[in-house]
């Protein structure tokens, strides 16, 4: 660590002063791939859900069956991500010993809670064929939280005084949704027959350039912490995740019309920019949390316009 | 089961009251005068001797006299050591021959509004009688979520043990009717405990007493239940901008803004399912 006098950094386009260039934010403990996995595969669950419920009521089997088997597995991959980033794996179950609406971690350990059997229901039923009526409640039930469980995880990371998370917390739901959803409709066309994936072409393209431009939108709304996503792990993952997203796109409205192949490759690459997304998301808040500058020049900002947003 | 309810979050008036604490007892704090900071250490040292804090990693950092770095799991007082030069002059807060020393002994605000207790899951944190902020370390299980909320950077988790730590404001002595073991080995009286109301009345009379003595940059930091975080619990007077003592200029409480971001997902949820559902609707076969 080189000493750099408190007095004098000048780092960057931004003047600002900090205790020998050291960071203010503690660096968050969780750690990748658990919980920027779990940010994608919680948003797949959930989107997925309520892409079987869908396919389910438009009586396409296959895809919901697919969609049913993806969201399960997703979510039961998901809590295992969690439990394993726990300080204390052993003590997991202590999330559940409140329920507390101030946090979005207890709120969604609820979420999930309710979430994971449902999707398990559905799945147990469209494999074996049997237990009709709970598999039926159980697609419903978890189209409904679906939803919830894909963007709440939004809430969660914003929900922290992590620069790139918190300045983002307008937009990350949105952000967040359109990841979910891209995902979602990644799996259905990799994993169900051509002839039952036209509406997740739409929804793939759709929700894929959604993805696209509301990530630029939320780093447009933090101009003086969006460097964090312009360097390191988060400016490479990024830069991933906008040419899985924009193949995606572009193959699910070309060549993914023409046959499963086309299909299966368009839903390859939106699953891959769905993920990446999450992962730059991720590393740009270590990074934000781990540079002073951008703790402390929006904050100087912010109490020089002598306002707080 | 314990159940928060959001409309609480920005909650005035006392914290413990707030909290469901019933009785007289007033809201306990710090007031730290760094004016009269010498940089000796003993708060660090005896913090870790009441608290059986493990040691830090004995690195050495090269900057200053501080190897403690900042706080953490197992630092819950540290001491920063600011060197500057100044325009030449014997500077009032101690410099000579064109340097001052600035040293400063940071610790836990135990905020009024305090994010790490907001967004705790488990309900491992919780507000004390005394208005203070205390993990219990038999129900954390290690998920983080304070150390990501905390704006100041102050509980971490412990190595090797996954838990989150942090300054109870000595909790057990208060308990007993003694003052915190870093208060009490303050040499200079830099450290100061008492009730918050009567802390913050002295250190409105330290500050005008400095700055009629001329010392420039002398403020109050923490002090003012009108900022991000409603008041500190543990407030300052620095002799220049917070950012230099690696204190954030303007901390405010993320959970301030989560109303809004639950409305957000909520929203984006419906979306995301409305999307599904029209375009399934439209799309033939």
């Amino acid at each position: 660590m080189r000493p750099r006098g408190g007095e004098q950094p000048v780092v960057g386009e931004a003047t600002f002063r900090s205790y020998y260039g050291q960071p203010i934010l503690n660096r968050p403990v969780w750690a990748a791939p658990d919980i920027p996995g779990y940010l994608f595969l919680g948003g797949l669950a959930g989107a997925s859900s309520v892409v079987a419920a869908a396919a389910a009521a438009s009586g396409r089997r296959s895809l919901a069956r697919a969609s049913k088997l993806s969201s399960t597995a997703a979510i039961g991959l998901s809590g295992a991500a969690l439990v394993h980033d726990l300080g204390r794996p052993a003590r997991f179950y202590n999330m559940l010993r409140v329920f507390k609406p101030t946090s979005p971690m207890s709120v969604g350990s609820w979420l999930l809670a309710g979430f994971a059997p449902m999707s398990a229901a559905a799945s147990v039923a469209a494999l074996t064929g049997r237990f009709r009526l709970a598999g039926a409640a159980g697609t419903v039930g978890a189209a409904a939280l679906g939803p919830l469980v894909a963007t709440y995880t939004a809430a969660l990371v914003s929900d922290t005084a992590v620069p790139a998370w918190h300045e983002g917390h307008r937009e990350m739901p949105f952000v967040f949704a359109a990841s979910a959803l891209a995902s979602a409709a990644g799996m259905g066309l990799a994993a169900a027959p051509h002839s039952e994936t036209a509406p997740l072409r739409v929804l793939g393209a759709a929700a894929g350039a959604a993805e696209l431009g509301l990530i630029e939108a939320m780093k447009r709304g933090m101009p003086d912490v969006k460097g964090a996503f312009e360097a390191g792990r988060a400016r490479r993952y990024e830069w991933g995740a906008r040419v899985g997203t924009a193949a995606g796109v572009v193959a699910a409205v070309t060549l993914g019309r023409r046959g499963r192949f086309g299909a299966a490759l368009s839903g390859a690459c939106l699953l891959a920019g769905s993920a990446l997304t999450r992962f730059a998301v991720f590393e740009a808040g270590i990074a934000s949390a781990e540079d002073p500058r951008y703790t402390v020049v929006p904050q100087r900002r912010r109490l020089s316009e002598g306002a707080r947003t | 089961m314990a159940v928060d309810i959001l409309g609480r979050l920005l909650e005035e008036g006392d914290p413990a009251t707030a909290s469901g604490h019933r009785g007289t007892q007033p809201r306990m704090g710090f007031f730290t005068d760094t004016s009269v900071c010498i940089g000796c250490k003993a708060c660090e040292v005896a913090c870790k001797e009441w608290n059986h804090v493990p040691e830090d990693g004995l690195q050495f950092t090269g900057m200053s006299y501080d190897n403690s770095g900042g706080l953490g799991a197992d630092t819950w007082r540290h001491v920063a050591f600011i060197e500057q030069r100044t325009a030449g002059t014997t500077g009032s807060a101690g410099g000579t021959g064109g340097v001052r020393w600035l040293m400063a002994s940071d610790v836990c605000k135990h905020c009024t509004h305090a994010a790490c207790l907001d967004v705790c899951p488990t309900g491992s944190l919780f507000r004390t009688e005394f208005g203070t902020v205390v993990v219990q370390e038999d129900i954390c299980n290690g998920c983080g979520y304070c150390i990501s909320a905390c704006p100041y950077g102050v509980i971490d988790q412990r190595r090797g043990d996954g838990r989150a730590w942090k300054c109870t404001l000595c909790y057990d002595r208060l308990g007993a009717g003694a003052e915190p073991a870093c208060a009490k080995a303050c040499p200079t009286e830099s450290i100061q405990f008492g009730p918050l109301d009567e802390l913050r009345e002295r250190a409105r009379g330290r500050l005008a007493q400095l700055q009629e003595a001329g010392v420039a940059g002398a403020r109050l930091y923490g002090e003012d239940p009108g900022d991000g975080v409603g008041g500190d619990g543990a407030f300052f007077l620095l002799l220049d901008e917070p950012e230099v003592y690696g204190l954030p200029p303007d901390p405010v409480v993320t959970t301030r803004d989560l109303p809004s971001m639950y409305r957000r997902a909520a929203a984006a949820a419906g979306i995301l399912a409305s999307a599904v559902a029209v375009v399934f609707a439209g799309v033939r076969r």
